[in-house]
């Protein structure tokens, strides 16, 4: 029985069976300290201990929290990502007094992000302001594939760290200032699911989707999908090599988002390009 | 693994918040539309906690499942994943529930009797 609410309706973890559709549970993730309960609304609700506290172990402490005694509520309601917010919210407030626009370039490792990046800044570099800030987890080889045409560039190392967030690009734009009416680019570290929880500031997102990776991403990743307002299909070159059904994967793409901007496009052949630029020369702050 | 970062922000507000009582209950609300993995989160709690005046917390998390509104007829319906599509064939929906990612309470040991 919970000592919080006394309910003593236990749910476990479950796992289904992907061609007989059974369901059973995992009986070995339901450890004695955690156990959890399903509203009738469908509100799940667990109940954990930090570690093991057996009386012998934290006794008085373990006693005031089983008996409840002492104990004043808090209520808080704070949203975790605030603070991240808060400064991405800055960071688009500082690039708008400069009429400037960004791009947070999201996708999996090697869909091919510093690539396009690479060939749209020797494109368009003479017609626009642009600077780069590269998240990576390790190495500055991106921020030198793109120092090498000429465009001013930082890198920002996360570790172990699966995302940027909005104060490392705050450092970034600080340590850049990029000039009046900049387009201001921010590759992310490849990964398709944190950068979606984390606002940089940015004017859009922009998730980059290669054909070899498979038409079904959208609904796998929708989270991505979702909070991307631009869809760039890449390496077309490769269609005749790969099986992957460009038309599915639009139909999955804008059933996770029907107001998904699509573009098809290879930075290797330079096909597609066109549309490409055309969408990037009407962006303004 | 984002839910470590997320841990330590929850456990740094927490601290904040506890003013150098003993943290008895967190209270956390993670939708189940986030791709925020309660397991993950509570396994870096674990970590997160020690040696703090979290450690021996109960952790309570509180999983709201997903609602969606149709943007073009306005009816509402429940999602299992951040997408899906409305009786009237519309995939136009606005998320309405189940993308929390809020500390919702601290209950905290009373310093002084
Ligand atoms: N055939 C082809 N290869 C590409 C294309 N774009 C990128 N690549 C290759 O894909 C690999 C990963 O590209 P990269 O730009 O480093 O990916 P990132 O990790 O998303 O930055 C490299 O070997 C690129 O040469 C393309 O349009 N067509
Ligand atoms: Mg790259
Ligand atoms: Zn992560
Ligand atoms: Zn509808």
């Amino acid at each position: 029985m919970c000592v919080t609410c006394g309910c003593s309706d236990e749910a476990t973890p479950t796992l289904t069976h992907p061609i007989t559709g059974k369901t059973e549970a995992i009986a070995s993730l339901h450890t004695p300290q955690s156990h959890t309960h399903i509203q009738p609304d469908g509100t799940v609700l667990t109940h954990h201990h930090s570690h093991d506290h057996s009386p012998s172990h934290h006794p008085d402490h373990a006693a005031a929290l089983h008996a409840q005694h002492h104990g004043t509520t808090l209520t808080l309601e704070q949203r975790l990502l605030s603070k991240n917010d808060a400064i991405a919210s800055q960071n688009r407030g500082w690039l708008k007094g400069r009429e400037s626009v960004a791009l947070n370039l999201v996708s999996s490792p090697g869909a091919g992000k510093t690539t396009l990046l690479v060939r749209t800044l020797e494109d368009l570099q003479s017609d626009r302001p642009m600077v780069v800030i590269e998240g990576d987890q390790a190495t500055s080889h991106d921020a030198d594939r793109i120092q090498a045409t000429g465009c001013a560039a930082i890198q920002v190392n996360t570790g172990t760290g699966c995302h940027l967030d909005a104060a490392m690009v705050e450092q970034g734009l600080d340590t850049l200032h990029p000039p009046l009416g900049s387009l201001v680019w921010i590759e992310n570290v490849g990964n398709l699911v944190c950068p979606a929880l984390f606002d940089l500031g940015e004017t859009a997102k922009v998730v980059i989707l290669s054909v070899t990776e498979g038409e079904d991403k959208p609904i796998k990743y929708p989270h991505m999908f979702r909070a991307s307002q631009v869809m760039v299909l890449t390496k077309i070159d490769l269609l005749p090599y790969v099986a992957f059904d460009v038309d599915r994967c639009l139909d999955y793409a804008r059933q996770v988002n029907p107001h998904l901007i699509c573009f098809q496009l290879s930075a290797t052949t330079g096909a597609g390009l066109e549309d490409w630029y055309a969408w990037l020369q009407q962006l303004h702050a | 693994m984002h839910e470590l970062g997320l841990t330590e922000t929850i456990v740094a507000i927490a601290l904040d918040h506890a003013q150098g009582a003993h943290v008895l209950r967190l209270t956390l609300e993670v939708g189940q539309l986030t791709a925020v993995m309660p397991d993950a989160i509570r396994f870096c709690f674990d970590v997160c906690a020690q040696g703090t005046l979290l450690e021996g917390a109960l952790l309570e998390i509180v999983q709201p499942p997903g609602l969606g509104q149709c943007r073009a007829c306005g009816a509402t319906l429940s999602l299992d994943s951040p997408f899906g599509q409305c009786a009237c064939g519309s995939v136009d929906l606005a998320i309405i529930q189940g993308q929390e990612l809020t500390i919702k309470q601290l209950e905290l040991e009373e310093l002084c009797v």
